[in-house]
């Protein structure tokens, strides 16, 4: 039978056809939706682990034990999962491991543009790619195999139109598979200096193994069309390429991304007179071709940054400019923003009030940094509002007010460390925690905050300002306030700032996208009373807008809130 | 060939429904099909895009200037963004509702007026609908996604049956009388405007 399947739907389907039994990851646009679909299989286990890191290693663990396991993850949580991933190739595996990673060219919803083949040579682990919906399921079976065939695990390197796309896909029945016996093995098991230089040397034996199998594997064809251009390619890159050229190329596509081949690339290579390589972001295969003595057009007339289209490569490659209309009057750009009565707009908008650097982190929340709230200083990484802020405040001392800003999940993602630093090092910066009760911006998953796990089922409801206390941070000081209450809300964080500790500020409100959050109805503008003093604007809710000099409420979207009518001096909302 | 489809609007006005429902139409016609979704970010009140493309074979799962043959707009200011996309002789159909993006609320940037009249002007076969408003008078105007998909029931060259069907697989239940009168009564519109 055939299905329409998202690309990350697929991968799912395929962990179940391969019998996986345990799925352990943290959300992470664009991956999310694997685990969210292999949760509903009821064969395999599946759960969301507070980080990549801890991710990764529960599913190495259950690889160990015997069991298929996989572990899912967008590319910068891979940074995050680094340090088992690279022992990981040392010890091997019991039952096959593979690791889903989604790297988001364009940056659709990424801090930065990383691409994880460089962690794949680095680790020296086996990747492969698929391009569309039909070999997600195929090349998440195949990885298996090859992490069994060759012990180690293997990563399964996805994009964000291979993950958010939907192909026809042949679904296949489930093939169980028995956990293996436990064999305790402490040579293969136990990274110390003595066993791991014997592990490395295996490592190279695998890899050179892998090396051979790389020029016959059936994840790597060839289609002839014609002795003249020769492309090689990977992943979705495929797609664009067969639009472009059709059958006037021949195509070397390659699914097996780490080893390549060099031979096969090389007899491709001499049938045809010039060759081209199409691979977004950086030169992996290029460089590999390069060194193997061609002359290829790659990077030189291909761009490093962004994603690559259909239209791009004609541009590019064929000089075909495209043949379109456009409106004379400039179209403003409609950049993202927060959702009406989202619990975060009243946090941003106090702190831009009160003039307080803001050191931010990554969710929803990050867009408190874009006009007209542009309430945000910095934002690197997962946790880095939190430690990054100590830094500065050793620095800066007192004479700047600052905050840390972070999301419930987050927090529990990699701010625990940071607020452990602050405590332990003397510091006395404030943290918010913006307690949201969901993970927000990867569109609603359970974390350890919420009560409630992947599957389903009831969880110790952990508490933040238990959390926090058992930290360090001196428990007056530890304060829940409704970011909605804004003179409340301005009170506490003014205190907070001013104390000489480590402080913390919950600031709790769920989601306003929660189905189990009531909607109020929409907030009416008394025309008489409104004066368009634009008060109302500075909380930047895309449901207010000023015409005529008075305020209008756009009920279709107005959730009522409330936050418009604490602006209001004259009782106009 | 392949016939290229982009359903354009803003994050949360129900875009993702559309594109499935046309997904599933392409498959159930037997068709090869790819439907590019947009999640994450934009999808936070952003300029959002899908792309649903059929044919014999597929390949791309994204759509470039001068290559769509429908653009179904579910935002006004949006049409015009994605026009460009737009192939030479395509099909613009559009709903007629207006939504300030942030530059526009804050002061910072105008919304143009008189947009559907330069579409026009530059010869774009553009059909305009209150589609929220069609939604309305079926029985809830968050149908507006199914309506619009409606209003271009001719343009997206499924057989009607099919289309409808698909439409029926994909809304949900408790939703499913309200959508399948919005389809109806936005096809009628359809059909009379091009009458007139």
């Amino acid at each position: 039978m055939k299905k329409l399947l998202l690309g990350n739907e697929s991968v799912a389907r395929g962990l179940w056809e391969a019998g996986v039994r345990f799925v352990s990851s943290y959300p992470g646009t664009p991956s999310t939706e694997i685990t969210e679909f292999a949760a509903t299989y009821p064969e395999m286990y599946s759960e969301w682990a507070p980080n990549e890191k801890v991710a990764f290693e529960a599913a190495l663990g259950a690889a160990v034990g015997g069991g298929r396991s996989f572990c899912g993850m967008k590319h910068v949580g891979l940074n995050v999962a680094a340090d088992p991933l690279f022992v990981s190739g040392y010890t091997g595996i019991g039952g096959g491991m593979v690791i889903g990673v989604a790297d988001d060219p364009g940056m659709h919803s990424s801090q930065n543009e990383q691409d994880s083949r460089h962690y794949a040579i680095a680790a020296k682990l086996p990747m492969v790619e698929p391009s569309n919906a039909a070999e997600c399921k195929e090349y998440t079976k195949a990885a298996y195999e090859l992490s069994e065939r060759f012990d180690t695990p293997v990563i399964l390197r996805l994009t964000t139109r291979v993950s958010h796309s939907r192909s026809p896909v042949e679904l296949s029945e489930r093939v169980e598979r028995e956990v293996a016996p436990y064999v305790k093995d402490p040579g293969k098991h136990v990274m110390m200096p003595a066993n791991a230089k014997k592990r490395h040397v295996v490592v190279e034996e695998h890899l050179a193994a892998l090396a051979e199998y790389a020029e016959v594997t059936p994840l790597n064809t060839v289609e002839e069309n014609g002795a003249e251009i020769g492309v090689i390619t990977a992943g979705n890159c495929w797609n664009y390429a067969k639009e472009t050229y059709g059958k006037s190329a021949s195509y070397l596509k390659l699914g097996l991304l780490n080893p390549l081949p060099k031979k096969l690339i090389l007899d491709f290579a001499a049938k045809h007179s010039t060759l081209v390589v199409i691979e977004e972001l950086d030169p992996v295969i290029e460089n590999h071709c390069r060194a193997l003595g061609l002359t290829v057009t790659g990077k030189d007339v291909l761009p490093l940054c962004g994603e690559y289209s259909e239209e791009l490569l004609r541009e590019r490659l064929l000089g075909i400019e495209p043949d379109c209309c456009e409106v004379g009057a400039p179209i403003p750009a409609r950049p993202p923003v927060l959702c009406p009565g989202c619990p975060h707009r009243g946090v941003f908008y106090t702190l831009q009030k009160l003039k307080l650097r803001v050191s931010g982190d990554i969710g929803c929340y990050t867009l408190g940094a874009v006009p007209p709230l542009s309430a945000i200083d910095s934002v690197y990484c997962m946790g880095a509002s939190i430690s990054s802020l100590h830094g500065a405040c050793k620095v800066r001392g007192e004479e700047d007010k600052y905050v840390a800003v972070i999301g419930d999940s987050t927090f529990m993602h990699s701010g625990l460390t940071g607020l452990v630093n602050v405590v332990y090092n003397g510091g006395n910066t404030t943290t918010l925690i913006l307690d949201n009760s969901i993970t927000g911006m990867t569109g609603h998953q359970d974390n350890p905050l919420t009560g409630k796990t992947l599957m389903g089922n009831p969880a110790p409801n952990l508490s933040l300002e238990a959390i926090c206390a058992a930290l360090g941070v001196p428990a007056d000081h530890i304060r829940a306030v409704d970011p909605n209450d804004l003179a409340e809300l301005e009170k506490v964080v003014k205190e907070e700032v001013a104390a000489p500790c480590p402080s913390v500020v919950i600031c709790r409100r769920p989601c306003a996208l929660l189905k189990s959050v009531k909607k109020n109805p929409p907030i009416q503008v008394d025309a008489e009373k409104c004066v368009g003093c634009r008060s109302c604007m500075k909380i930047g809710c895309p449901c207010i807008s000023v015409t005529g000099k008075k305020a209008k409420i756009d009920e279709s979207m107005c959730v009522g809130c409330g936050l418009c009518s604490q602006m209001c001096r004259f009782g106009a909302l | 060939m392949s016939k290229n489809i982009m359903i354009v609007g803003v994050g949360g006005q129900g875009t993702l429904l559309a594109s499935k429902i046309l997904g599933r139409a392409a498959m159930d016609s037997g068709l090869d099909v790819k439907v590019s979704e947009v999640h994450g970010m934009s999808q936070r009140g952003g300029s959002v895009v899908t792309y649903v493309r059929f044919g014999d074979e597929v390949y791309s799962p994204v759509i470039g200037r001068g290559d769509a043959d429908v653009i179904l707009s579910f935002e006004l200011l949006e049409a015009a963004r994605w026009l460009p996309n737009l192939k030479n002789g395509g099909v613009l159909v559009t709903s007629t509702q207006q939504i300030n993006p942030m530059p526009v609320i804050t002061g910072a940037a105008e919304y143009p007026e008189g947009l559907l009249d330069d579409i026009k002007a530059l010869g774009v076969d553009i059909r305009a609908f209150d589609a929220p408003a069609i939604a309305a008078e079926a029985g809830n105007a968050r149908a507006a996604n199914v309506a619009l998909i409606g209003l271009a029931a001719d343009a997206l060259g499924f057989d009607t049956e099919i289309l409808r069907n698909a439409v029926a697989a994909c809304v949900p239940e408790k939703a499913l009388e309200i959508n399948m009168k919005a389809f109806d009564l936005a096809a009628a519109r359809a059909a009379e405007a091009k009458r007139n």
